[in-house]
């Protein structure tokens, strides 16, 4: 008996999508020049024109954001910025739908992932800091500690709307207003935030969004009326903002590259494991930070957990983003493609052995089927580099040792993943992995009360949870 | 009891397929057995709860005096019940030796289910252990639960039992039946049991002879949903009969 399933597709007609966006400066949408085409790739269809912003518009952004803290925002009490918060949340929760639909249209994810994953934590980010807007003095920061300014917010494209939310809620809530400038590619949910910022009554200026490119995110760095720095996007670029913000007085957050290593021990419960390492690389394409691109098995489970994660991978739906069945949805543009493209190939060039389940694939769009790769060593391109797309390395392990020395053999350091049921097998590797955010038996959770941030060239601080509060806050007396 | 055996399939249509089986107490199978050759069903077979379902607290020897007495009456498969004490208590050997015990009982006239009634063994781990210990005791099918203990057949629970049929085919080529029973009240939750089926153990599971739902709950809600196809509405389920 054959079992087919039909076409699920949301519905589109929830959101409504402007031909053409400005900027929103001071409460206001204010027209924007330059614009740029941003599509759905999954149908490279034209969705809107996005407006390049120029140092001249970060310029504006920033006297706003000034105008607004010494104005409104810092005089503010922190249970009357709380109560904004909590505003903002609800109405993020009532338009939940409308977000989700346009996230998954703008980047390409699943529907399935942003209703479920992506747009919940984006609210559960505001009601958490909006709690903490008013018990900032039990926030290990001294009494009254005292926010900075205006804070500079660059956002990259693998998760739009919950990297705003984990920029702008912890900035609000300590008294920081903000100028923050979406990814050139997923520009959209930030756009529909600031009607939500205007819905709640927010003060005008206190957060504004200019979108644009890599230049218009050089102008918010570079601009003197910035106080902090919140950036998430490559390695390549967090240096270049560290060296621009060398011998200044800017505080930074960077969350940067990774290059997650996943260890399974041979004591691991087999099937909860394929489920786990499925979700950590192919979690959103893959496109994510502290993806688990590194599969690390202990050689006597090794082919058993490779036949059974072939077989799940086989199971794996590709396509239509907005199709609620869908697992798998589109790369987010063709440059990314073409960076997994690249990379995959050196895998092979250098030796590895490739492998995907069968995929109708369309034409249309930018796609790339779930990927593995075995036989890769230490020295390979594919476990050094980060590839940010659908693609697991495998490498294997004897000893306990090995393994650590095998995760740790990396410039990166944001996460790891820990497989056994013995406990303190855990706790001892958990000890010794230099990351981040170590996961044991499960992998990518994310929760507004987790610190989360990495180690060595995975970036500087931490965003979330009390110690995420620190770097938008100044010690009190 | 009578009556309930005139619902084995949609009254109103009579190309639609039969049920996998008519399942009932041990006394009443050559009632059940008359009955249904008299209306046309030679094809469908009765099965037999049995070994003092649903506890299962009963000496060895009454336990297969039941299960004698059912095939006698004409079961053609049993649903027998393990000692969830002994397997609680950590006694396996105990339980695998009583399987092993009403497989012979059965021997080639009747198929064995197991039940285990999954809502007692609590945990995720005693479902698969309790799957592993009957399918190498012979059993021809697992079954969750007996319909008297809440929690039953949650999908998480098949979802598992799935999972040990998938890897006991691939290590023994022996493949082993899965019937989820208690719970599944309507059919979008049958749906999802069949997609579980489907992703998890395969489409070759996806017959009556490897999967069954034990479902008296679940019929009167796909005669609605069936209505409601022909008619575009739904109808008061006083339109179908609870016998």
């Amino acid at each position: 008996m054959t079992f087919e399933y039909a076409p699920a597709p949301e519905s589109r007609l929830i959101v409504s999508i402007k031909p053409k966006y400005g900027h929103f400066i001071d409460g206001k949408f204010v027209n924007g020049r330059n614009h740029f085409a941003t599509i759905n790739p999954a149908t490279e269809e034209v969705l809107s024109q996005i407006a390049l912003g120029s140092a001249s518009d970060v310029d504006k952004a920033v006297i706003a954001a000034q105008k607004a803290y010494t104005k409104t925002w810092s005089k503010l009490s922190g249970k009357e910025r709380g109560k904004y918060l909590y505003r903002i949340a609800r109405i993020l929760q009532e338009r939940a739908r409308e977000f989700a639909v346009l996230e998954t249209l703008d980047n390409g994810k699943p529907i399935r992932e942003t209703r479920d994953i992506d747009i919940p934590l984006v609210a559960a980010h505001f009601f958490y800091h909006a709690g903490w807007a008013d018990k900032l003095d039990y926030a290990g920061m001294g009494k009254s500690p005292k926010p900075h300014g205006v804070a500079g917010q660059i956002i990259p494209w693998n998760f739009p709307l919950l990297m705003l939310a984990w920029k702008v809620a912890p900035a609000l809530a300590t008294g920081n207003t903000v100028v923050l400038k979406p990814a050139e590619t997923t520009s959209l949910t930030a756009l529909l935030f600031a009607e939500v910022c205007q819905q709640a009554e927010l003060p005008a200026g206190v957060v504004n969004i200019v979108t644009g490119d890599g230049s218009t995110g050089s102008a918010i760095v570079n601009h003197a009326g910035i106080h902090k720095i919140a950036f998430t996007g490559s390695t390549e670029v967090g240096k270049k903002i560290a060296r621009a913000i060398a011998g200044t007085n800017k505080k930074a957050t960077l969350e940067l590259g990774g290059k997650g290593a996943n260890i399974v021990f041979d004591d691991a419960p087999i099937d909860e494991t394929v489920e786990g390492i499925v979700s950590g690389i192919f979690f959103n394409q893959g496109h994510v930070c502290c993806a688990g691109s590194r599969l690390i098995l202990q050689e006597g489970i090794a082919d058993e957990i490779t036949e059974k994660l072939k077989a799940r991978m086989s199971k794996i739906r590709v396509g239509d983003p907005l199709d609620k069945n869908t697992d798998l949805g589109a790369i987010n543009s063709r440059e990314q493609l073409n960076k997994i493209n690249e990379l995959s190939a050196a895998g092979d060039s250098e030796g590895a052995e490739r492998w995907s389940p069968a995929c109708n694939l369309s034409d249309k769009g930018f796609w790339f089927a779930p990927t593995i790769f075995t036989g890769v060593t230490q020295a390979h391109r594919i476990a050094r580099e980060e590839i940010f797309g659908p693609v697991l390395s495998i490498l294997t392990f004897r000893t306990p040792q090995e393994a650590i020395e095998k995760a740790n053999n990396t410039p990166f350091g944001l996460s790891a993943g820990v497989w056994s049921e013995k406990g303190s097998r855990i706790l001892w590797a958990t000890q010794q992995l230099r990351a981040g955010v170590i996961w044991a038996n499960t992998f990518n959770k994310f929760d507004p009360t987790s610190p989360f941030g990495g180690y060595k060239e995975s970036g500087w601080g931490r965003e979330g949870g009390k110690h995420g509060l620190a770097s938008y806050l100044k010690e009190g007396k | 009891m009578l009556i309930l055996l005139e619902r084995f399939a949609d009254p109103t249509d009579l190309t639609i397929p039969s049920v996998g089986a008519v399942c009932v107490y041990n006394d009443m199978v050559s009632i059940a057995r008359t009955h249904l050759d008299a209306i046309g069903g030679k094809h469908v077979p009765v099965a037999a709860v049995s070994t003092a379902f649903p506890s299962g607290r009963a000496s060895m020897e009454v336990k297969i005096q039941d299960t004698q007495d059912a095939i006698d009456a004409g079961a053609a498969e049993i649903d027998m019940v393990i000692d969830r004490g002994a397997f609680l208590s950590g006694k396996f050997g105990l339980v695998f030796d009583e399987i092993v015990k009403i497989r012979e009982v059965c021997g080639d006239r009747a198929h064995l289910k197991v039940i285990f009634e999954t809502g007692e063994l609590v945990t995720y781990d005693n479902v698969r252990k309790a799957s592993y210990l009957a399918m190498l005791a012979g059993a021809d099918f697992i079954k969750t639960s007996t319909g008297k203990v809440a929690p039953a057949a949650t999908p998480p629970v098949v979802l598992v039992m799935l999972e040990a049929v998938r890897d006991f085919y691939a290590l023994t080529n022996r493949r082993i039946g899965v019937k989820p029973a208690g719970g599944i009240r309507n059919t979008k939750d049958a749906i999802k049991q069949l997609v579980l089926v489907n992703e998890t153990a395969g489409p070759e599971w996806l017959t009556p002879e490897f999967f069954r739902i034990g479902a008296s709950a679940l019929l009167n809600d796909l005669l609605m949903q069936r209505m409601k196809m022909d008619d575009g509405y739904y109808a008061s389920p006083n339109y179908v009969t609870i016998d």
